[in-house]
Parts: structure tokens; sequence; C-alpha cells
């Protein structure tokens, strides 16, 4: 009998092709995902050392994070050094022979979203790729994080990661959701409760009731913001639905290896014994649609709260939040719900998926957006697109006055020219609230896209069960 | 790699928690294809105006910071993005230490593969460091790597962790890739089996 194991330990253990005394390990990756900002000075390294891709099979490419979304972008990217990092990655891809999604490849998209998509993310595997949100392909229970430069540098060469393990961490929400709460609320509501850094140094597994009753868009929005919490990764143990939504994909198996993955994947849970290094427990009726104030993601309160003061906190946060409150322009006392937004931006590889399209068309559906307001949908994947079009959400977001958008990352970052103006408040569907990010003195507020598509008709944030 | 280990030098204090990879260096400026250049863009928006000019409050243009070497910093350093040009920005500003009660994962694994260490040091620890590193230019700390000490200006002296590996990568300048590439046969070992085992990956 062999001593009971977590989820991360079972993949982990399947991972190690060598071990040093002191237990740094390589960790072998099964698939790489790359994208053109943190990659080129990856791929000169290999030319400078001669160094070649080793597994190219196993390497995924596609540019997301400068595409701009505009729909005359087949024209060329106008932008020069966006358009070189793009040009560098196609190069790039052809010279080492990796699988690519060009830009004008239907399947482009955000690399989290084109990843488990293409059928590329199966449970058990390894999952690495230059960018924080690689968490989200937790949700098949594929141990998945994000790696910097030099790393992916490492792994074209070697295939592996230089890692010591990580501590287990369970995040349970039981029972169920009440109505106009969603995977995102679940995602913010424990970054609230464990900050920002509460995961650090740890694996997080999410489990319990309302992570079984979640889709798997769902499931992936909860993994995609661990890292918001801290932790490199976060995993959901694969189960039915897991294995309905890989079967079928282009890069999945057929057949009797289809069979084979399976009886594997069914392998892939925490046993009952295991040993956990950090539990935190929440109630799914307990979680309210929320929103963020501030410029942390941890910066987390329900819609129906008001503006907190500085004084309400301890430590280091006071000075932070005094700094938050000041460059987010809110007076402490004010309640959340009359925050009014000038911008709303659905999507990212947070919210980019079919579900959150069809979460926002829902409220959407027969209004329109509050007069004045900049209002953009941008899907997840030239994929998301197609379906959102097929299933008539297009047209709910573009009779709403929404712009209707090409696929990429878009306003979450603003790398591309899709950015917040100083002073300029947006409800946001996206990962990050930190100062400048969506737009050098940009204000952002996160959530779900229903409170979104909410914040979009009222032009103040929303509780979006007054509109349900 | 650059070797690190013995820097005295300046310490500027940055008394911020939670200072995410966006503020140590805004999106603009990844899109670049290079590692170097980034120094004159840490912390952009902290440290220059709408206009570009400076602005004389932020801690790296007060002229007793400006060749700054250490910087002390509050919890959860680097948080966010994995963005590497957040420690090429650091690095190319001439800063090789940071020290602060604790940092993001992937930002403090950053540190190590380009020469830069970060020291996690307790609290009340970083608390002293914090307050001798806003003394100025003439108050210059020194970081011991073999030793694994931090001393103050007025010789106060503090031991750090650090994992014997990475110390040891550091100490010696090493290429992790190098340092992989000689276990290429127990990658190879392992690729064979796992591809037989999981013929689908």
């Amino acid at each position: 009998m062999t001593a009971p194991k977590t989820l991360y330990d079972k993949i982990w253990d399947a991972h190690v092709a060598d071990e040093s005394e002191d237990g740094t390990c390589l960790l072998y990756i099964d698939r790489h995902l790359v994208h053109e900002v943190t990659s080129p000075q990856a791929f000169e390294g290999l030319r400078m050392a001669g160094r070649g891709v080793r597994a190219p099979d196993k390497t995924i490419a596609v540019p997301d994070h400068n595409v701009p979304t505009t729909l005359d972008r087949a024209s060329g990217i106008k932008n020069e050094e966006s358009r070189i990092q793009v040009d560098a990655l196609d190069q790039n891809a052809r010279d080492f022979g990796i699988h690519y999604y060009p830009v004008s490849d239907v399947r482009q998209g955000i690399v989290h979203i084109v990843g488990p998509e293409q059928g590329w993310t199966l449970p058990g595997m390894t999952v690495v790729c230059g960018d924080s949100h690689t968490a989200t392909h937790g949700a098949f229970g594929a141990l998945a994080h994000g790696i910097g430069t030099s790393e992916v540098e490492h792994v074209l060469a070697t295939q592996t990661l230089i890692q010591k393990k990580s501590k287990n961490m369970k995040v349970e929400i039981t029972g169920k959701l009440r109505p106009g709460v969603t995977a995102k609320d679940i995602t913010l509501s424990v970054i609230g409760a464990t900050g920002t850094a509460g995961g650090t140094g740890y694996v997080i597994e999410y489990c319990g009731e309302a992570i079984r009753d979640l889709s798997m868009e769902g499931r992936m929005t909860v993994c995609n913001m661990a890292i918001e919490g801290g932790a490199r990764a976060g995993l959901i143990a694969p189960d039915e639905k897991t294995f309905e939504y890989c079967k079928g994909r282009p890069h999945a198996p057929k057949g009797a290896a289809w069979e084979a993955a399976v009886a594997w994947w069914k392998t892939l849970y925490s046993d009952d014994d295991a040993h956990w290094d950090k539990v935190i427990t929440l109630k799914g009726e307990d979680i309210a649609p929320v929103v963020t104030w501030g410029t942390s993601p941890e910066d987390v309160l329900p819609i129906t709260a008001t503006v907190p003061s500085a004084s309400d906190f301890a430590g280091g946060k006071i000075d932070a939040a005094q700094r938050s409150l000041e460059y987010m322009g809110l007076e402490p006392g004010t309640p959340l719900s009359e925050i009014e937004i000038d911008t709303v931006f659905i999507g990212s590889c947070t919210n980019g998926r079919i579900e959150d399209l069809r979460a926002a068309a829902e409220i959407l559906k027969g209004k329109k957006i509050k007069d004045g307001l900049r209002a953009m949908v941008v899907p997840g994947s030239g994929l998301v697109r197609a379906q959102a079009e097929e299933e008539g959400l297009a047209d709910i977001f573009k009779e709403a006055g929404f712009e209707w958008r090409l696929a990429g990352c878009s306003m979450c970052l603003a790398m591309n020219p899709d950015q917040l103006s100083p002073g300029e408040r947006c409800a946001a569907t996206s990962n990050r609230n930190f100062e400048g990010r969506q737009g050098r003195g940009g204000r952002t507020h996160l959530m779900s896209p229903a409170m979104a598509a909410a914040a979009a008709v009222t032009g103040h944030l929303t509780d979006v069960r007054e509109l349900l | 790699m650059e070797k690190f280990a013995k820097l005295t030098g300046v310490a500027a204090p940055l008394p911020l928690i939670n200072v995410d990879t966006d503020m140590i260096i805004p999106k603009q400026f990844l899109k670049t294809i290079k590692r170097s250049g980034l120094g004159v863009n840490l912390f952009d928006e902290m440290r220059y105006g709408d206009d570009g000019s400076e602005l004389p409050d932020f801690v790296l243009n007060k002229p007793a910071y400006r060749d700054a070497e250490i910087l002390v910093a509050g919890e959860n350093f680097g948080c966010g993005s994995s963005r590497e040009h957040a420690p090429w920005a650091i690095k190319d500003f001439g800063i090789r230490c940071v020290i602060a009660p604790s940092y993001a994962d992937i930002f403090y694994n950053n540190c190590f593969k380009n020469g830069i260490l970060p020291i996690v040091l307790p609290q009340e620890q970083v608390d002293v460091l914090m307050k001798d590193a806003e003394k100025g230019a003439n108050a210059r700390m020194t970081i011991d790597l073999e030793a694994q000490t931090v001393t103050t200006s007025d010789g106060e002296s503090f031991g750090f962790d650090v994992d014997p590996f990475r110390k040891h990568c550091l100490l010696n300048g090493l290429d992790d890739i190098g340092l992989t590439m000689e276990k290429v046969a127990s990658i190879d070992t392992f690729e064979a089996a796992a591809s037989a085992a999981r013929p689908w990956v």
C-alpha cells in the first residue's frame, strides 16, 4: 500500500525525470505554450548557443498579447514594435518547426483558450507557458504554471524545468451557489479571503460541490486566477465533464488511445487521507456577486458593500489601501453600486470563453448600454467568436451597443491599442486591477461577465441580481 | 550569467507591499525582443510624469539613490505577471539585490536566472534595513552571499537562508541549461518510458 497522495503529488511523481539529493528535480514538460511577448529572447538564446527545440511536437505557439482586435487587422499591425514581435514569433515558429496558429488563422486566440480548445491541454499533463495565467489549464487536472523567459528557453532546449516541489493547499467550496453568482465570484472571493500572497509556495486544488457543479469554462475561470492568490498552479480533479470536453478535440487521443487515457485520468484525484499543508473552506451560499474596489485583486467586496477606509486595515495594507483609494479616486463609505463607469471590457483568458459571452448576452438581451459608455466584447479565440455569432450572441452585443471585436488579450493588459485613458474607469472581466494595467492612470474594477453586462446597462457598478 | 559573491552599495527604500511587475516594468516596454536597455524604464509610471519628466519624490530619482545597487521593499514583492522584463529592468538599472519579507514565486525564480539575489528576511529585520536605507548615500549595506549575511551601515548583521543549489549557481555564474544538458541521459530515459506509458501525450 503506497502512501496517500494528492492530485498534485500524483502528477508530480509521474513527471520527475531526475532528482538531486537536495530535492531539486527536473520536471518533464508535456506541453509548452508560447506567445510573442515572452519568447523572442528565449529563441534568440537558442540560436546563440546553437541549440534546437527538443520537442517541437509538444510546443505550440500563438500570438495574442499584441494583436489588434479591430476588424481591419488583416491589413497588418500598425505599431511597429508590436509588429516586429509578432513577426519574430512567425519566424521562430517556422525556423524551429513548432505548431503555430498565425493571426490569420480562425483558431488564433488567447493562448490559454486555444490550448484547451484544440485538445492540447489534457488531464494529468504538465503544461507551462511564459505567462502567469497558465494556471488556467489546471481546470483539466493538468499541472500548469507560468514561467519566465529564461525558463522558456530551458524548456525549449531540454523539455524540462528545474523545480522543487510546492506544498499542497486545498480550497473547498461547499454547497450550491446562489443565483447571479459565478465562477468569477468564487475565485475573487477566495483571493479576498486568502490575500494575494496566501497561496505563495503552494499548488491549490479546488474542490467541493460548487466546483464540481461548474462547467469546464467556469473551472478554467477559477484556476486562471490561482496566480492572483499567489499560487503558481491551481488544479481541479478531472471528471466526466472534463472527459466530455476533451473528447473529439483535434489533438485529443482517439480510439484505443482515448480509452487508455481515460483509464489513467480516472486515477487522478486526491486520496481521502492525503496530507494538506493548508485548507481553506468557503460556503457556496455565502458567496455574493463581488467587485474589486482597489488596485490589488485581494481588494474584493460584495457589490452590496461600501468603499472601505484605509483605517479598516492593518500593517502595510494601511498605506497600500490609501494609495489605492487615491489612485482609484474613491471616497470611503460610498456604496460600490453608486460608482459610475466609462468603459466595459468583456474578454480575457479569465472570461473570454463561450459561456462568459452567453452569461453577458443573457443580461443584455433586448437592452441598450448606457448613453456615452464605451463597451467592447473581445472573444477569447476566433472559434469562440464564430460560435457566438452562430448562437446569435454577437447580434445581442451589437444591438446593445457593444463593439464586437476579433480575438486577443486586448484591454486586459493593453499592449495593443485597446487601452484606458488616465482617470477612465472600467468594469472589466479580466484578472488584474493593478495601477496602469489597462492603460496609464486607468481605473479597473474586476467582476464577472454578467456583472460587467449589468454595469454596461446602468452605467454604474450594479448588483446583477436586480436585473435577473 | 554574471556571478554574485559580495556587494557593498547604496540601498534604496521602497516601503510598499504588493509591488507588482506592472509597476516594475509597465507593458509598453514588453514589446522589445532584447533583454537589455530596460533600466531607464524601471518603475516607469512611478518615476516619470505624463510629459516624461522625472518625478523628484520617487526614490530612484533622488540624488542619494540614483546609483542604488540594493532595493529594500515590502511583502509580496514582484506579484502578478511572469514577465522576466521585471528582473531585466532591475538589473539593467544596476540593482543586484532585493530585500523583502516575501516575494511572488515566479519573480523570485526569475531573479536567480539573471544574477540578482532576492533575500527574504522577517518583517522586523526588513524594518531595520528600511530605516538604514532611508539614511541615504553614505549608508552603504553589505551583502555577502557566501556567508549569507546582510550588514547595515552601522555594522548590524542579519543572516538569511538561500537554496544551496541556487546559491551555488549564483556564486559561480552557472547557466541552468548547460547544467541540465549534463543530465540529458536521464531525460532520454524518462521520455522513452513516459511515451510508452502515456502514448497519447
